[in-house]
């Protein structure tokens, strides 16, 4: 029997197995950052030990960053940067800070550099490292405990997981894109679908999605439970990752190559689950409710909680619209937004920004809202000023704005107002994520920029003629 | 890691499905840079409705958790299970629980405990009816009901072992590993 892409890559990478415990796996990169890391550190201080692989190993600040050009840092917030800039300077840990020109959201520097490659493991103290696996690495969030644990020996005592194929077949309708695929697919499965589970997104549909889109779907894998999402390399993940910093080079390259063409999944092998989805009828998507499986098509209606069979989810959903103030039948285009953001490590990359700035050209964001853009890194930033994507978003009245993780989670000044709704292209949409009482739809970009243009759910379309 | 053997308690009963870490801890309390002090905190912005379930006067002093499906789910924060265990709960039943949260909370001494849906809603019914559950992890059960737990993550738990130091016990395989692989890539010079 054959194996399956995830099986390539756990297999390869057991340093040691034993009878009723877990396999030590070995980690070929470990990215870190300032909120999940200080009490790794600290705790490695306190027992002498050094970090084992610092050349394995790569810091970035992202998380409580300001993106406003003045916005001051916050004290607590300050503090946790520096306590990263010593622990890195103590530990020999290699450090991408603010203004270095390389810093950005964690989960966009990785592929960016071309750290994130084919056949590999990552983790880092994050759940949206299952991001990295669109390039066929296995890849997936760990707790500071197990930061520690990494920092120290370059392993992970990990159960293997059980395997997911969702494969997506048929006809993409213009207009649909990776972002609203993952959604349909965590509205299938449920938020807690994949748990236990290694999916692997596969099928026509898959192949021929650009990176950008791959990194879409990947990073959303937790958000119906599962801790990795991986997609078979191809010719579009050796097209982006050649000439990168990190890439190999010359004859490294092809054997690089050689390597990473026995990667995917043989035609034998089997998963412990399989799911199809025809995309054929999928549409642009928008959440309605308080965790990402709560979706729906643009073109319905919140759901009613009465109809739905199980009590669970009748609760649930009864919740989810008293906190988000909606009322079941309501038409998803009729909602009117106040904020919109778009940003975050599921839509932060160049081809989010040119798909938003193509709806956004020549048009102005309805006054009632305010929108902003939060480019995923300082690269982003930069090939996006080139092009000239800030000036479209910045004469159409969005604010354009320093790289960091900003608005999908709120942790530095980027917050809403209680009651505040909001079009985001992140990835949560859960109580309070974007600030207390703040009520956030998961959409695209391209759905995020033409709702900041009416001031309600809309995609691209509806603009025609407006 | 603080070790785990048995806890007896009146339980809290919290029956909604999916909560995540970000209700469990909300963001803004990720700033610290210490392990402890999260306990005040747990659960900041539903403790601010009186009649949320730990609010209630049967729910004090409780030292297990009785939780609906996909418990701790969303964000790798370990600061939740932190909170979770400086606020009093030693263990958390619930019918299934977020990956990361589960394997965070077994780091550091807070047992989450899975069990059929049908045995955590029978258990929460006892649980409102005053009643004293036992969660014994080395007889590995919790209101006498068996759960499922690996000989390796029982053991560790039971003499509160430090997991970094079972592992460099292993040093010499993780040396041969690394003679073995060339790494494939190097952050030092990107």
């Amino acid at each position: 029997m054959g194996l399956t892409l995830f099986e390539k890559v756990w297999e390869s990478h057991v340093v040691s197995r034993g009878e009723g415990r877990p396999d030590l796996l070995y980690v070929d990169l470990h990215l870190v950052h300032e909120v999940t890391s200080p009490q790794a550190f600290e705790g490695l201080r306190v027992a002498g030990r050094p970090v084992r692989r610092p050349d394995l190993t790569l810091a970035t600040m992202d998380h409580n960053v300001p993106t406003g050009d003045d916005t001051p840092v916050d004290p607590l917030s300050q503090q946790q940067l520096d306590v990263l800039a010593r622990n890195c300077a103590d530990f020999g840990v290699p450090l991408y800070e603010t203004g270095s020109g390389r810093e950005g959201i964690v989960h966009v520097i990785g592929p960016e550099l071309g750290l994130t490659q084919p056949g590999i493991t990552i983790v880092c103290g994050d759940s949206h490292t299952s991001t990295h696996g669109a390039l066929g690495a296995l890849a997936f969030g760990i707790g500071t405990s197990e930061v520690e644990h990494v920092l120290a020996t370059q392993t992970l005592a990990q159960r293997k997981p059980r395997s997911l194929r969702i494969r997506f077949e048929g006809d993409l309708p213009p207009g649909v894109t990776a972002k609203d695929l993952v959604l349909a697919a965590i509205g299938r499965l449920g938020v807690d679908g994949g748990v236990g589970h290694v999916i692997e997104y596969a099928g026509p549909v898959i192949e021929q999605l650009s990176m950008e889109g791959r990194l879409t779907i990947c990073n959303m894998s937790i958000e119906a439970g599962a801790r990795a999402g991986m997609i078979a390399p191809d010719a579009t993940t050796f097209a982006y990752l050649e000439g990168r910093p990190a890439a190999p080079q010359g004859p490294a390259w092809e054997q690089a190559l050689d390597r990473w063409r026995a990667l995917p999944t043989d035609s034998d092998a089997a998963f412990d689950r399989e799911l199809v989805i025809d995309v054929a009828a999928i549409r642009s998507q928008v959440t309605w409710g308080t965790n990402p499986g709560m979706v729906v098509s643009i073109d319905g209606a919140v759901p009613d909680p009465a109809e739905m069979d199980d009590a669970d989810e009748q609760a649930a959903a009864e919740r989810a619209l008293a906190y988000m103030g909606l009322e079941p039948g309501t038409p998803i285009r009729e909602i009117d937004v106040d904020r919109v953001f778009i940003g975050s490590c599921t839509n932060s990359r160049i081809e989010d920004l040119r798909a938003a700035a193509a709806v956004v050209r020549g048009r102005h964001v309805h006054p009632s809202v305010r929108a902003m853009v939060v480019p995923g890194s300082a690269q982003v930033k930069t090939q996006a000023e080139a092009e000239g994507l800030d000036r479209i978003f910045t004469a159409a009245g969005f604010e354009w704005r320093r790289a960091g993780c900003s608005m999908c989670l709120g942790m530095n000044p980027d917050i809403l107002a209680p009651g505040e709704r909001c079009a985001s292209t992140s990835n949560r949409n859960f109580e309070g994520r974007q600030g207390a009482g703040g009520r956030t739809h998961l959409v695209s970009p391209a759905v995020a920029a033409a709702t900041a243009l009416l001031g309600h759910f809309a995609d691209a379309g509806e603009l025609v003629g407006a | 890691m603080k070790a785990f053997h048995t806890v007896t308690s009146r339980a809290a009963v919290l029956d909604r499905p999916d909560v995540d870490t970000d209700q469990i801890i909300p963001k803004q309390f990720l700033k610290r840079i210490e392990r402890t002090g999260f306990g005040e905190f747990l659960f900041f912005d539903w403790r601010k409705d009186p009649a949320f379930e730990l609010n209630q006067p049967e729910a004090q002093g409780t030292r297990i958790l009785l939780a609906g499906r996909n418990f701790g789910c969303g964000s790798s924060r370990e600061h939740a299970p932190w909170a979770l265990e400086d606020y009093g709960f030693d263990a958390v039943i619930a019918p299934s629980f977020g990956d990361i949260f589960r394997q965070n909370s077994f780091k550091i001494g807070l047992l989450p405990v899975s069990l059929p849906a049908e045995q955590v809603r029978e258990l929460m019914t006892r649980a409102r009816a005053g009643e004293e559950l036992t969660v014994d992890l080395e007889a590995r059960t919790a209101g006498g009901f068996p759960f499922e737990l690996d000989d390796f993550q029982r053991e560790c738990l039971l003499e509160g072992l430090d997991e970094i130091g079972l592992t460099l016990r292993e040093d010499a395989a993780i040396a041969a590993y690394e003679a073995a692989h060339t790494a494939p890539i190097s952050t030092l010079t990107v």
